[in-house]
């Protein structure tokens, strides 16, 4: 039996020397290379607080960059979740064919990530492209997606949030494990639907809410490939997203330690924005006989 | 007296509300179909669209918003096919092929040991180990990709697959390691402990009573990792550079990049054909999707 307590670590093995190897080390090795100069030819020279002292008093392009991130992240975590939230909500009932919508609606979220799909974005949004074309037919002048920098950004948000599939899927199981009696006794005691969604749905979702917000938001302060692909991050840097910019000083320009203290403040954000989440959630998330695990 | 004609005013009112009311769930269920069509209508059109572009000639495609070519043309994937290199499409997707088949057996292995450990042993820093895993789940690659390409450089595995393999192959994605220690918890250990009764040791558990029974969530996480490579577009353009190397992500791009302005029905045909696998799979499996989804999230 004494030997049981080291058989899990035995099998725990491959996983341990990974998260130190490859997450464990890299992460305390970019907070060490966010204070050097190091563009991988020499070894990297400390330079103390420089690399920050530039971000925030001289770079102007990672000013810019920061606020297309965050306005970014603003408005396409709630969009998408809403949406997402709202589809599952009109599935939730005795409807046929429940099985066939939540596969079409899922489609997307397989595809999303795509180089093609980005690709196929880049199609649909050119100035005579299939969105143009669609909006003519009702009687929409030509909007010109690319050039203008909002809608460049508007472009990037559809694209995630055509993705919404995934978090619908989540919010769906959760509306159906919902105990239809709830609704019944609401129901007796005079409670109108509006009422009993957001006084009964809406509580017993926030769990689920909680973990959709965590994911998307970090997932959307790293949104990588549509920037990339579709817009390049322009026009005016308007869809150069933090994770370009980090791309193009750390890979195009090889500044690995510039490119590191920029990944770090992303990661600072990233990670006070998640523990305001958690540290909110206890005032608004709902769990079942406040069973915490 | 009385009391008979009241309840029979009650049921005439029962009746009348019950076809009020079931009037207006016949309302609610149109009023949901539509929405839910015009919705599915909305968002797989671009698929549609896509499918039938690629049949089409460079000046129909941005000529109408249809979807059925006028002269349907395998243009696009003859030529696209070819490409402006030395190699055809034929050689990335089987440089995709050999990035995701050792990516998902080293995952699918590495994540079924880590979450039998923590699902089934007890053992010293497990709370910690565990805490590790939520973190990396909500780490931002960010933070750590700058260097790990400086250690695969260090270690000489850049422009091969390397990278790509071996973090997955240690169980590197988190996600997949707590979805599985959620549904081996939901599992009962009985057949285990009887296994564990007749002299199994804990590797023969492993192997012949708890892979069995894993099974659903396993096939869940080899087709999410297929999925996620097949996608994955940042990792092969930060490890490889050379063009014979390029899964097809890299391909595509590369293709955009070198196609003359006007060839679009190339462009198109070689997406269509990068998004097909994907496809094809989650249609073939859609089942395992949908429930990996769920069950890993709900129980978060």
């Amino acid at each position: 039996m004494k030997g049981q307590r080291f058989l899990g670590l035995g099998y725990l093995g491959p996983y341990i020397i990974g998260l130190l190897v490859f997450t464990a080390i890299p992460f305390f090795g970019s907070l060490y290379l966010s204070f050097t100069k190091y563009d991988l030819m020499s070894s990297p020279d400390w330079t103390g607080l420089a690399n920050y002292e530039r971000l925030f008093t001289r770079d102007r392009t990672f000013f810019k960059s920061l606020n297309v991130t965050l306005l970014y992240v603003l408005l396409t975590v709630p969009l998408k979740l809403a949406f997402a939230l709202f589809i599952a909500t009109v599935l939730n009932y005795r409807l046929q064919f429940i099985g066939l919508f939540r596969t079409a609606f899922y489609v997307p979220s397989i595809l999303g990530g795509s180089i093609a799909i980005a690709v196929l974005w880049r199609y649909m949004f050119a100035t005579e492209g299939l969105v143009n074309m669609a909006l003519a037919t009702i009687g929409l002048g030509p909007i010109d997606w690319f050039g203008d920098p909002t809608n460049a950004l508007l472009t990037i948000t559809l694209l995630r949030c055509w993705q919404f599939g995934s978090a619908m899927v989540i919010f769906l199981a959760a509306l159906q494990s919902i105990d239809k009696s709830l609704y019944e006794a609401a129901a007796i005691d005079g409670a109108g639907k509006v009422r009993i969604f957001f006084f009964i749905t809406l509580p017993l979702l926030t769990p689920v809410i909680f973990f959709n917000l965590i994911m998307q938001m970090v997932q959307a302060f790293q949104e990588f490939n549509g920037p990339y692909i579709i817009t390049q991050g322009g026009p005016l840097k308007a869809t150069y997203l933090l994770p370009l910019y980090i791309y193009e000083e750390a890979f195009k320009k090889f500044n690995m330690g510039y490119a590191s203290a920029i990944a770090w403040v992303l990661f600072t954000i990233i990670t006070v924005l998640t523990l305001i989440a958690f540290w909110s959630s206890k005032k608004w998330v709902y769990y079942a006989g406040d069973k915490r695990s | 007296m009385t009391d008979i004609t009241t309840s029979n005013d009650l049921t005439m009112d029962e009746t009348a509300r019950a076809k009020r009311r079931a009037g207006l769930r016949l309302f609610s269920t149109a009023i949901r179909y539509a929405l839910l069509f015009l919705v599915g209508f909305v968002m797989l059109y671009p698929l549609i669209w896509l499918v039938g572009a690629s049949f089409k000639t460079n000046s129909e495609i941005f000529s109408g918003a249809g979807f059925l070519p006028q002269n349907p043309t395998l243009d696009g994937y003859i030529k696209g096919w070819q490409t402006s290199t030395p190699y055809t499409f034929g050689r990335f997707f089987w440089n995709s092929f050999l990035i995701i088949l050792p990516k998902v057996i080293g995952t699918a292995i590495s994540c079924t040991m880590a979450a039998y450990a923590f699902a089934r042993f007890d053992f010293p820093l497990k709370k910690v180990l565990f805490g590790s895993v939520i973190a990396i789940l909500l780490l931002p690659n960010v933070v750590t990709r700058i260097p790990q390409y400086i250690l695969f450089r260090d270690l000489g595995w850049l422009d091969s697959f390397l990278p790509l393999w071996v973090p997955s192959a240690l169980a590197g994605d988190a996600f997949f390691v707590f979805m599985l220690v959620q549904f081996l918890r939901s599992l009962p250990s009985d057949m285990e402990e009887a296994a564990r009764v007749d002299g199994a040791n804990s590797l023969q558990t492993l192997v012949y009573i708890v892979v069995p029974m894993l099974a659903p969530a396993l096939i869940s996480v080899c087709l999410f990792q297929f999925m996620w490579t097949m996608n994955d577009f940042l990792g092969p353009l930060i490890y490889l550079s050379s063009v014979d190397k390029y899964p097809v992500s890299l391909a595509l791009k590369l293709s955009i990049d070198t196609t003359e302005a006007f060839e679009w029905n190339r462009i198109l045909a070689m997406s269509v054909l990068a998004i097909s696998p994907a496809l094809i799979v989650f249609f073939a499996a859609q089942r395992y999707f949908i429930e990996g989804i769920s069950s890993g999230g709900i129980k978060g």
